[in-house]
């Protein structure tokens, strides 16, 4: 279990980055966190392995305060991917950088090999093993650097935006595969700005802006509120757009958040499909 | 002429062992509003960098066939030359941005073609106002948020006033409200004549301004054409392409037996067209 309490952070002493932020993430939680650019959430999973520490108040994994663990420590019990996957990846294979982290942690070579293998297939990177991670475009360095963290399965599991620069079929992929890690016990926190990601596979939702958690609960709370939409700088999805607008003409049909096969069956039974 | 010829363009990146790209032809005319979208590594950014010359000039190569931006072969002119032609934005703001504050990066192009401090100053103050980037004036880039970075590559691209605007996933980075703001002030662009190239995956928030979809998958163009055609075809879902979720329930309502009158590519078009049938 992770506990914030009352953090607060401004880097340099003087940009105020997170403030008073109080929160309890429990074991095997699969976890969005939302909010504007500069709202502070890249600043929190930072303090989640000790890359950054308070400036006030005190962060608790597994009920000691982390400020007694060293950043190597913690990343055994914390893996973070971080939003920019140049910031990540150093080795001259894609292949090197996964098994890297896997011989950090001290897991006997055939163990890192199936790791490896089944890391980079899931990902559908399998293909690109030898090649230079510089040589890839954009979305598969950020998929390099997804793979190199998740392969070692660590108990909490924090991406920065990991859906960025990646297509419909790979968001599905990383999905199924935060399902199957979450499924096996691992907590999952994700910071992203990717609402429909967000409605169609968290329960939780932690929302921020300007420093400070504005709402925390059930995703389909928490996203239903138009003032955690405007404060996080959201756009309404589209099937939400759309149930919206149909409300209007047609009452019984729910103006509230909306996944597709909903917003189908509603359709079908209005216009009278087979 | 049109403004950018593509012909029959292959290229592979040196010490790869497949092309990048593969016998492309590609024709976009002045104050087109192109949108480039497909799976990840499907050369993408790669095209992006053929046009302002970086494939071949910067990332050498092999390569067959030509680009001719604003009739200039892309073999045979620098990448400088084509600077104040094809102005591009990239995916990571902070691999673009050199400079200590954002006055002096948007002043930094112009300065190195040599333009009159006096029309810099103009442009640097123009560009400040249009980015809503005041408060951040005196600050270091990497004071800034991924969105505000992008903010200030973009107006340090048009401080070389480019005919052409290349933006390659200018948005991934930003807040959903952010990117909004910079697709809009992007087709505000292309309503005022600048040719806009732009790669997205996430065509529910740009194919309703875009004239053209070109959709590539494994280093080729493999449909060309209005998004209401393109993104309504198999083929985004067979290579993975995400398409808007109102065209995907206009989709799927097709399997029922509805025929919604036109392809919806966003929610309001979709609840408009449910409306019209539902009247009948």
């Amino acid at each position: 279990m992770i506990m914030m309490e009352n953090v607060s952070f401004a880097y340099d002493g003087l940009y105020t980055a997170l403030q008073g932020v109080s929160l309890q993430i429990d074991d095997g939680e699969i976890i969005a966190i939302m909010g504007t650019n500069g709202a502070g959430k890249t600043t929190l999973v930072k303090h989640l392995n000790g890359l950054l520490r308070p400036n006030s108040g005190r962060v608790i994994v597994d009920g000691v305060d982390a400020q007694h663990y060293s950043v190597a420590e913690l990343a055994r019990e914390i893996g973070l991917v971080m939003q920019n996957p140049d910031h990540q990846l150093f080795l001259d294979s894609v292949e090197k950088e996964v098994v890297f982290g896997l011989k950090q942690l001290g897991f006997a070579e055939d163990e890192i090999k199936e790791r490896t293998d089944r890391t980079l297939s899931s990902l559908g990177i399998k293909d690109l093993s030898e090649r230079s991670p510089f040589t890839l475009s954009g979305g598969e360095r950020k998929r390099v650097a997804l793979a190199s963290v998740l392969a070692t399965e660590p108990r909490v599991l924090a991406l920065d935006e990991p859906t960025i620069g990646q297509d419909a079929r790979q968001k599905e992929k990383l999905a199924d595969m935060l399902l199957e890690l979450n499924k096996k016990g691992r907590t999952v926190i994700v910071v992203t700005h990717d609402i429909e990601f967000v409605i169609e596979h968290f329960s939780r939702t932690i929302a921020m802006a300007s420093g400070s958690i504005i709402a925390d609960g059930p995703t389909s709370a928490v996203l239903s509120n138009d003032e955690v939409i405007r404060l996080c700088s959201l756009t309404t999805p589209q099937l939400t757009q759309a149930a919206r607008s149909l409300h209007t003409l047609f009452p019984d049909v729910h103006e509230r958040l909306t996944l597709l096969s909903e917003l189908e069956d509603e359709i079908v039974r209005i216009l009278g499909g087979v | 002429m049109p403004l950018i010829e593509i012909n029959d363009f292959s290229f592979k990146y040196y010490g790869a062992e497949t092309l990048a790209l593969k016998k492309i032809d590609l024709t976009i005319e002045a104050g087109e509003y192109v949108v480039i979208t497909g799976p990840s590594g499907c050369g993408k950014t790669t095209l992006c960098r053929t046009i302002n010359a970086l494939v071949p000039q910067f990332h050498r190569g092999y390569i067959a066939g030509n680009v001719v931006i604003d009739g200039k072969n892309t073999r045979e002119h620098t990448v400088a030359e084509l600077s104040s032609i094809a102005g591009l934005v990239f995916q990571q703001p902070e691999n673009q941005l050199v400079t200590l504050n954002v006055e002096k990066e948007i002043a930094f192009g112009p300065e190195n073609l040599g333009v009159e401090p006096a029309e810099i100053r103009r442009r640097v103050e123009e560009l400040i106002e249009l980015f809503d980037l005041e408060h951040l004036r005196d600050k270091h880039p990497h004071e800034m948020s991924g969105g505000e970075q992008q903010r200030v590559a973009m107006a340090a691209t048009l401080a070389l006033k480019p005919k052409i605007l290349v933006a390659d996933e200018p948005t991934s980075n930003l807040d959903p409200k952010s990117a909004e703001i910079i697709l809009d002030f992007i087709s505000s662009l292309n309503k005022r004549d600048m040719t806009v190239i732009l790669v997205e995956h996430r065509l529910d928030l740009v194919s309703k301004d875009a004239g053209r979809v070109v959709l590539m998958d494994k280093g080729s163009i493999v449909a060309d054409g209005h998004p209401r055609k393109i993104l309504s075809q198999d083929i985004c879902q067979d290579i993975g392409v995400g398409v808007p979720k109102a065209t995907l329930v206009y989709k799927r309502l097709k399997e029922h037996g509805i025929d919604l009158n036109s392809v919806p590519l966003t929610g309001d078009e979709l609840a408009g067209l449910v409306k019209e049938v539902s009247s009948l």
